[in-house]
C-alpha cells in the first residue's frame, strides 16, 4: 500500500489541479484525500505534482530486427524515467508486426523486459505494403490494440477500403498517417523559404491535408474508427473539424516535437531535427498548440523513433528520420505549460486520458478504482539535457544541450515504483 | 584586408567587407595570371586536395590551376568513381583524407549540406565547390568580380537571373551575394522552376522574360539541366527556348549596355542563342572563366592566411 501526502494532484478527468493526497492499494487507486492506512508506505510529495502516467501512442522499439537501436528493456527504462507508464508500440519493425506469431513474440519479450506497460499495434496490411490486409481478427485475439502501417501510406484505395471495412466489422481502431505519398516523395523538410535557401527538397504542407481528406473519405465510406497519428499543419485543421462535426469516428494526434520546435531549428543541416513529417513553420506550430488547447487535436505523442549515429551522421537528405523522446516528452511538454499555452490538467488530458480512452484502456485517470499508474514530477525543476545520459540505446534527441524545466521524481506502474530520481 | 572565415562553405556566412576583400585580392591575381610567369608562393608547401563527388571538368580544372599557380601541391581525387561506391560514408572518407594532413580541401557533392558536414570533421580549410542545390560560393564571387570589372561597381545594379532558379546553387549564391551588396534582383523563369517561398526572398519575380529584363544592367542565364525535362517541370525544350531562351529580341528589352553572363556549360539553343553567347560586345562568358581562376586563388590565399595564423597561435600556446 502507498499513501501520497502533500501532493499537487493533476486530474485530467475532472480538470482539477489541487493539493491533496492519494492512497494506492492492490495496484489501484483506493482513496483520495483520506488518511494513511495502517502499514502503508507514506510518500511525502512536498508539493510536487502527482498525475496519471503518460500513455504514449506510436513508440518505435527496435524489436524485432533492430535491437541495437532500442530494446524493450531500454525503451521501458527510458519510459519509466520519463513518466510514461504505457507504451503503444508501432509495427514498423523489421519484419513488420503483421502476423499473430510475431505479435506473440514481441508481447512476450516486452512483458519480460519492460518495467512499464507495453501494448502493440499491428500492421494493417502485410509487410505494410498497402495491398493485402493482415489477419485482423487473429491479431485482435492476440492482443493488437490498433492497426497501422505507420508512415507507409498505401495508394491502393481499393485494398485500403476493404481493410477498413473488415476492421470496422471487428471494432478495430485504425491509426493512419495523413500524407499524400506522391507529393511528399523525396522530401526532407517543409517547402518554403528555409527549404529553398538550404537547397533541400521540401514537401508542401498541403500534402498532409490531401492525405487526410482521402482518409476521411475512406472513413465516411466504411464507418471505421480512425486516429490520425500526427496532424502538424494548420491546413489540415478545418478538415479535421469538419470530419468531427460530421460525426465521423475520428481523433487526431500530434508529436511533442511539432508543438515545441519549428523548421528553423534544423539550422545548418542538423539531422537530429529531421522528422517525419518534417518540422513545420512557426505559424503551424502555434496553430497546433492552440488546436491541442482547444481539444480539436486530442492526443500528444512522443513519436519516439530511435536512430543510431551512423544513420544520422549523413548528408541531411540521406540521414534517417525521427527522434527519441520518451525521456524528454514530459519536460518538453512543460515548456507549453510555462509559456501559458496549456494548464497541467489540459496537458494530461492530451497525454494520458484521451489516448487511454481512445484505446479503451482504464488508465489516464486519478479516479478510485483506476490503475495506480502514476508519475510524480516537479514542473519547475531546471536542468540541461545531456544526450549521453539518456537511457534509450539511441541518443538522437533534438534537445541535446537544451535548458529544460520539469523533472520526473518517481514513476509507478500498478502501484509498484519503477523509477526514482537519484539524489 | 578583412577575411575571418575558416572555411568557405557559402556566401551566407560572409560579410560585405569580406566579399570586397576577396574581390580586391582577386583583381591582383587577374594581373598575375595575364603574365607569362604566373607564379606565386602563397600556398608554397601546402597541400590541396580536390574531392569531387560529382563530375565536373571546368570547376575542378579551375581549382587545380589556381592551386598550382599559388605553389600548392594539388591532388585530384576522383571520388565519384572510387570508395564511395564501395559503401564508405562521407565522414569516413573525410577522416581518411584528414589523416593525410591536407591544408585545403575543395569539395563538390550532390547533397545539400554535405560540405558543411565534412567541414565539421576535418582540421583543414574547406572550400565548397558546389553542394547539391545549396551554394556555389566561388561562382558567385567570380560573377561579382566580372560584374565589378565590367560595370565599375557591384552595388545599385539591376541584375536579372533567368532560368531554372529552383535547382540552381549558382542562383542561390548569387542571390545572397547580390542582396548583401545592395542590388536590385529579378528572378525570371517559369513558375515550376521557381523555388518555394520565393516571394520572401527580397527579389522581384517574373514569369514574363521581356517584362523582367526591362532596364536590367546584368543578365545572368542559368543552365537548364536535361533531367528537368524528364521531371515534367517544363513541357518541352522548344517551348522553353521560345519563352525563356535569351535571343537578340529579348535582350533588346534590357539596357543597351547590359552584359550577358552564363556559368557554363551552355546549352546553345535551349537557354541561350549561340550568337548572343559569342557576341563580344555583350557576352562576358569567357571573362567569367578567367575571373574564376583568380577568385579561387584569392579565396585559397585568404583561407591559407587564416589557417597559418590559427596554427601559429596554437603553436605559441604550447610553448607558454
Amino acid at each position: 500500500m502507498l499513501h501520497f501526502t502533500n501532493a499537487r494532484l493533476i486530474d485530467p478527468e475532472t480538470g482539477t489541479d489541487a493539493p491533496g493526497s492519494l492512497t494506492v492499494a492492490e495496484g489501484m487507486i483506493a482513496a483520495r484525500d483520506g488518511t494513511a492506512p495502517q502499514g502503508a508506505r507514506v510518500i511525502d510529495c512536498s508539493g510536487k505534482c502527482l498525475a496519471p502516467g503518460i500513455v504514449d501512442i506510436g513508440v518505435k522499439v527496435g524489436e524485432p530486427g533492430e535491437r541495437h537501436r532500442e530494446s524493450f528493456r531500454s525503451a521501458g527504462l527510458a519510459a519509466a524515467a520519463g513518466g510514461v507508464t504505457t507504451i503503444i508500440c508501432r509495427p514498423d519493425t523489421s519484419p513488420a508486426i503483421d502476423t499473430p506469431e510475431v505479435l506473440e513474440f514481441v508481447t512476450r519479450r516486452a512483458r519480460e523486459a519492460s518495467p512499464v506497460r507495453i501494448r502493440h499495434m499491428a500492421a494493417l496490411t502485410k509487410a505494410r505494403q498497402g495491398q493485402e490486409m493482415t489477419e485482423i481478427g487473429f491479431l485482435l485475439d492476440a492482443g493488437a490494440i490498433a492497426f497501422t502501417d505507420a508512415d507507409a501510406v498505401g495508394t491502393n484505395t481499393k485494398s485500403l477500403a476493404r481493410a477498413y471495412t473488415y476492421a470496422r466489422s471487428l471494432g478495430a481502431l485504425i491509426v493512419g498517417h495523413p500524407q499524400e505519398p506522391g507529393l511528399s516523395k523525396g522530401a526532407a523538410v517543409t517547402s518554403g523559404k528555409f527549404a529553398s535557401l538550404r537547397g533541400l527538397p521540401g514537401v508542401h504542407p498541403m500534402a498532409e491535408r490531401m492525405g487526410f481528406d482521402r482518409d476521411m473519405a475512406l472513413v465516411e465510406m466504411t464507418g471505421v474508427a480512425y486516429h490520425a497519428d500526427q496532424v502538424t499543419t494548420a491546413r489540415t485543421l478545418p478538415a479535421l473539424e469538419r470530419a468531427k462535426a460530421n460525426g465521423l469516428n475520428v481523433t487526431a494526434g500530434v508529436s511533442i516535437h511539432h508543438l515545441t520546435l519549428n523548421e528553423l531549428d534544423v539550422g545548418d543541416y542538423r539531422t537530429f531535427f529531421k522528422l517525419t513529417p518534417p518540422l513545420r513553420s512557426e505559424d503551424d506550430r502555434i496553430a497546433m498548440v492552440q488546436a491541442v488547447a482547444e481539444g480539436l487535436i486530442d492526443i500528444i505523442c512522443s513519436m519516439h523513433t530511435p536512430a543510431d549515429e551512423e544513420s544520422k551522421r549523413l548528408p541531411f537528405e540521406e540521414a534517417a528520420s525521427g527522434a527519441v523522446a520518451l525521456e524528454t516528452f514530459l519536460p518538453a511538454a512543460m515548456a507549453l505549460y510555462h509559456a501559458g499555452a496549456m494548464d497541467l490538467p489540459g496537458l494530461w488530458r492530451a497525454m494520458a486520458l484521451n489516448p487511454a480512452r481512445r484505446l479503451g484502456l482504464p488508465q489516464g485517470r486519478l479516479a478510485i478504482g483506476a490503475p495506480a499508474d502514476l508519475v510524480l514530477f516537479d514542473p519547475d525543476a531546471p536542468f540541461v539535457l545531456d544526450r549521453s545520459s539518456l537511457r534509450s540505446k539511441s541518443k538522437n534527441t533534438p534537445f541535446d544541450g537544451r535548458r529544460m524545466e520539469g523533472k520526473v521524481w518517481a514513476t509507478f506502474v500498478a502501484g509498484e515504483q519503477v523509477f526514482g530520481h537519484e539524489g | 584586408m578583412t577575411f575571418r572565415a575558416r572555411h568557405l562553405l557559402g556566401i551566407e556566412h560572409l560579410a560585405p567587407e569580406e566579399i570586397r576583400s576577396v574581390l580586391d585580392l582577386a583583381d591582383r591575381y587577374v594581373d598575375l595570371n595575364r603574365r607569362t610567369v604566373k607564379q606565386s608562393d602563397a600556398l608554397a608547401g601546402m597541400t590541396q586536395i580536390n574531392m569531387f563527388f560529382e563530375n565536373s571538368t571546368r570547376t575542378q580544372a579551375s581549382f587545380e590551376l589556381a592551386g598550382k599557380r599559388l605553389g600548392a601541391d594539388v591532388m585530384n581525387m576522383a571520388v565519384a568513381q572510387s570508395s564511395v561506391k564501395k559503401g564508405e560514408t562521407l565522414i569516413d572518407t573525410a577522416l581518411t583524407l584528414n589523416a593525410m594532413h591536407p591544408d585545403l580541401l575543395v569539395v563538390r557533392h550532390p547533397n545539400s549540406g554535405a560540405v558543411n558536414l565534412l567541414a565539421s570533421k576535418v582540421n583543414c580549410a574547406v572550400l565548397n565547390a558546389g553542394d547539391g542545390k545549396h551554394e556555389h560560393p566561388t561562382q558567385a564571387l567570380l560573377d561579382a568580380l566580372t560584374i565589378r570589372r565590367e560595370k565599375g561597381r557591384i552595388q545599385r545594379l539591376t541584375v536579372a537571373i533567368c532560368g531554372d532558379i529552383a535547382h540552381s546553387r549558382v542562383a542561390r549564391s548569387n542571390l545572397i551575394l547580390l542582396g548583401k551588396m545592395e542590388n536590385r534582383i529579378r528572378l525570371i523563369g517559369p513558375p515550376t522552376l521557381m523555388p518555394s517561398g520565393v516571394a520572401e526572398f527580397g527579389a522581384e519575380v517574373y514569369d514574363d522574360m521581356r517584362e523582367g529584363l526591362k532596364g536590367a544592367d546584368v543578365v545572368m542565364m542559368l543552365r537548364l539541366q536535361k533531367e528537368r525535362m524528364d521531371g515534367g517541370f517544363i513541357p518541352s525544350e522548344r517551348e522553353y527556348y521560345h519563352r525563356y531562351g535569351l535571343d537578340a529580341e529579348k535582350l533588346a528589352h534590357a539596357r543597351p549596355d547590359a552584359i550577358v553572363m552564363h556559368p557554363g556549360p551552355m546549352n546553345r539553343g535551349v537557354e541561350i542563342d549561340g550568337e548572343i553567347a559569342d557576341d563580344i560586345n555583350r557576352s562576358v562568358i569567357q571573362e567569367q572563366v578567367e575571373m574564376g581562376v583568380a577568385v579561387r586563388m584569392a579565396c585559397m590565399d585568404l583561407l591559407a592566411r587564416n589557417l597559418r595564423a590559427e596554427r601559429g597561435a596554437k603553436a605559441a600556446e604550447t610553448y607558454v
